[in-house]
């Protein structure tokens, strides 16, 4: 016991350091020191999918702007007063512009804002603003629409599943978007859907896919923040939709069609841009196909190649503004008639979507 | 030479205070590995999570922020410990405590508006208690096993909550979350982001000391925990005392949760089963269920939290590091814990006498 103290009193001593309270160094801000850029995500960049490409768009921003920025970064920030106190942390650490990539970070971010009116704020897929602060998001039906297309096309059975996250207006709006596209060309495919209430849990969206390929589906598209759906229905020789990032390349199989991807660079680096410049300016951004915010990865090559033909000719009507998703008589799953022919939805409809189109199988509320 | 471990008559009494402090310090030599490893500074590290906790005025006021919570559950569950009860249902228990007061936020809008916190407080004591008693009730009457069924029912209460904020209580607008309270509901803050709840668990460190240790009631829960066959001979009713101190376990923390959320999340939403519950048996542990070591323990754990924040900023660190960090803390105490019952000593060899 006396030499397990003695040891112990030696580690004790070695540590003391930490006691003192480490050095205080001050950070000169001279002119040209680099701006701080602050960015928080929901989940590691490492789960190969939404954080991963925010972190895409972080990098690109990176390379863009070289030393003239230092981004830090915090990951894993839960989507509750945590999410405060990074911000705060972030803004102590010098930060000019701090950006947040989830949904339920609006509030939070919004009381900080309220704070701190000399730094801006960026606030992804959320609808809340403030003098100092800004929501952006894309108009990823679009996309969801074209791979829809292509599962619908792909499907022998025309039951298609799809992994949800939670049943918030941006998963809601997606489903829908993939179901019309869906029955654009197979006019009795059904989608199922199963809600996981996790944006990020790799073994209960797998867990999900499963049960939606044993109920007989056929095609898997999702709405989550990893590749597990996608590389469960591959494991059983189905179809996958990938989200996010290019699955094909992650998961290495032509079984994964196609994967509608964000790319939000090029929203980071005009933002940053304007702070640096002191022309930042309070918005609500909606981006679509017109500022690349948007894209659809490769198609398989197990996709014939007159459906990609359809499938492009689409996206360009979709910039030419000559066709959009909710256009038009639109009923929801349970027969009433939502929209009445030769009407086009608002974007504050599409925002609140709480409704399945018909054809969906699942609850929306 | 050859060691047997050898069971003492009486709990070490000097084992208890310092096997926490080695712990500690074990668990900083094998966090030291694990950073060097990873290439990182250990001390630089640690360093920066102090500054992280305690750096600035911010700082400080999240830590004290954190700690309220934690402080409580270490309290709710130490008294179920007490008796050798293994509560590990106070996560469970303040997500129920969540609920109760958010139901009387949310629908209890004809009362006078300065009776909204406290009812919703007594509120959320009722459920967390109620919550805490059923386990309590079971192994009282028919031995059902605690460590299964308070286990159990924290899933059981996260999945109502989870009914609750992502389904039939949510907002408008279809986001998760239930409404926010009214603000004239929410405990206030007093210094920067710290509120008064604070007071509430201090004053309740006080009084749990006074009942545990200086009444008749405490001693007996003592009695039970030590030797419950000679409390029952003593006339102690084992049965009653389950009960009464799984209700009261279960209500601390149900306050706990009520606190919470009245006083910093103001609503019930996702993250409502932030971990307290369980963090709250390490409180409880490393104090050695002393409510006022629990204070130390559940700031340090709170500063832990916090200060995870700047392996990121500064370090540069995954923030799974964080996490890592703090489990280290647990296994030393874990592993140490057996030096309380048990001694080490050299094994007699044959013709040694």
């Amino acid at each position: 016991m006396k030499k397990l103290s003695i040891l112990l009193t030696c580690a004790l001593c070695t540590l003391a350091p930490i006691f003192a309270g480490g050095s205080t160094e001050t950070a000169e801000m001279s002119e040209d020191a680099p701006m701080k850029v602050g960015v928080i995500y929901v989940s590691a960049p490492g789960d190969f999918g939404y954080s991963y490409m925010h972190d895409q768009g972080t990098i690109a921003a990176e390379e863009y702007f070289g030393d003239k920025i230092e981004v830090i970064r915090m990951e894993n920030i839960a989507e509750n007063e945590e999410s405060e106190r990074a911000m705060e942390s972030l803004i102590d650490e010098g930060c000019k512009i701090i950006f947040a990539n989830s949904y339920n970070y609006q509030q939070y971010m919004q009381n900080v804002a309220k704070e701190h009116p000399d730094v801006y704020f960026e606030h992804c897929s959320g609808y809340l603003d403030n003098e100092n602060m800004s929501n952006y998001f894309g108009r990823m039906y679009q996309m969801r629409y074209l791979s829809g297309i292509i599962a619908g096309q792909m499907s022998e059975s025309g039951n298609l599943g799809y992994v949800g996250a939670f049943n918030t207006p941006e998963v809601v709006r997606g489903i829908n978007a993939f179901t019309l596209g869906a029955r654009s060309v197979n006019p009795d495919a059904t989608v199922t859907v199963v809600w996981t209430n996790t944006w990020f849990d790799p073994s209960k969206e797998k867990q999900a896919a499963e049960s939606l390929l044993d109920g007989g589906c056929d095609v898997i598209a999702q709405h989550q923040d990893t590749t597990e759906p996608a590389k469960a229905a591959i494991d059983r020789g189905a179809y996958a939709i990938g989200y996010n990032a290019n699955f094909m390349e992650l998961t290495g199989s032509n079984h994964v069609l196609v994967s509608p991807m964000w790319n939000w660079g090029s929203y980071m680096i005009p933002e940053i841009q304007k702070a640096m410049d002191g022309t930042w300016t309070s918005q609500s951004y909606w981006g679509g196909l017109d500022d690349d915010m948007i894209l659809l990865s490769p198609v398989s090559d197990l996709v014939p190649s007159d459906t990609v033909d359809a499938v492009m000719a689409l996206e360009q009507q979709m910039r030419d503004d000559t066709f959009d998703v909710f256009w038009g008589e639109l009923k929801d799953n349970t027969g009433t008639v939502r929209q009445a022919a030769g009407e086009k939805m608002s974007d504050g409809d599409m925002l609140t979507m709480d409704w399945f189109v018909e054809g969906v199988i699942g609850s929306a509320k | 030479m050859r060691f047997i471990i050898e069971k003492r008559n009486e709990k070490s009494k000097k084992m208890q205070v310092l096997i926490p402090i080695y712990s500690l310090l074990i668990s900083f030599v094998l966090g030291a590995i694990v950073l060097l490893l990873s290439n990182a500074n250990p001390i630089q590290t640690y360093a920066a999570i102090f500054k992280g906790a305690f750096g600035s005025n911010t700082k400080i006021q999240y830590t004290l922020v954190k700690m309220i919570p934690l402080l409580m559950c270490g309290l709710a569950v130490g008294i179920a410990f007490r008796l050798r009860f293994w509560n590990i249902g106070a996560e469970g228990q303040y997500v129920m405590g969540v609920i109760g007061i958010t139901w009387v936020m949310q629908f209890w809008t004809w009362l006078p508006n300065v009776l909204v916190l406290p009812i919703g407080l007594i509120m959320a004591i009722i459920f967390g208690g109620l919550w805490g008693g059923i386990p309590g009730a079971l192994k009282a009457q028919w031995k059902v096993d605690e460590t299964l069924t308070t286990l159990m029912m924290n899933y059981i209460a996260i999945g109502i909550a989870e009914y609750l904020y992502i389904s039939a209580w949510k907002a408008p607008k279809n986001n998760m979350g239930t409404v926010k309270y009214p603000d004239f509901a929410w405990i206030q803050r007093f210094w920067g982001k710290v509120h008064y709840g604070i007071f509430i668990a201090l004053i309740l460190v006080v009084i749990l000391y006074f009942v545990l240790y200086k009444t008749r009631w405490g001693f007996e829960l003592n009695m039970i925990g030590k030797n419950s066959e000679a409390a029952r001979c003593q006339g102690v009713s084992i049965k009653k005392n389950i009960i009464l101190a799984m209700l009261l376990s279960g209500a601390i923390a149900g306050l706990a949760g009520g606190i919470d959320a009245s006083a910093v999340t103001h609503s019930l939403t996702k993250g409502v089963n932030s971990g307290y519950g369980f963090t709250g048996i390490i409180v409880a542990w490393m104090s050695g269920l002393n409510p006022f070591v629990s204070i130390v323990i559940a700031l340090f754990l709170a500063a832990l939290e916090t200060g995870s924040d700047a392996l990121q900023i500064t370090m540069h660190l995954p923030s799974a590091m964080g996490e890592v960090l703090q489990g280290l803390i647990l296994i030393p105490l874990l592993a140490g814990s057996i030096f309380i019952d048990h001694r080490i000593k050299p094994a007699r060899v044959k013709g040694d006498k």
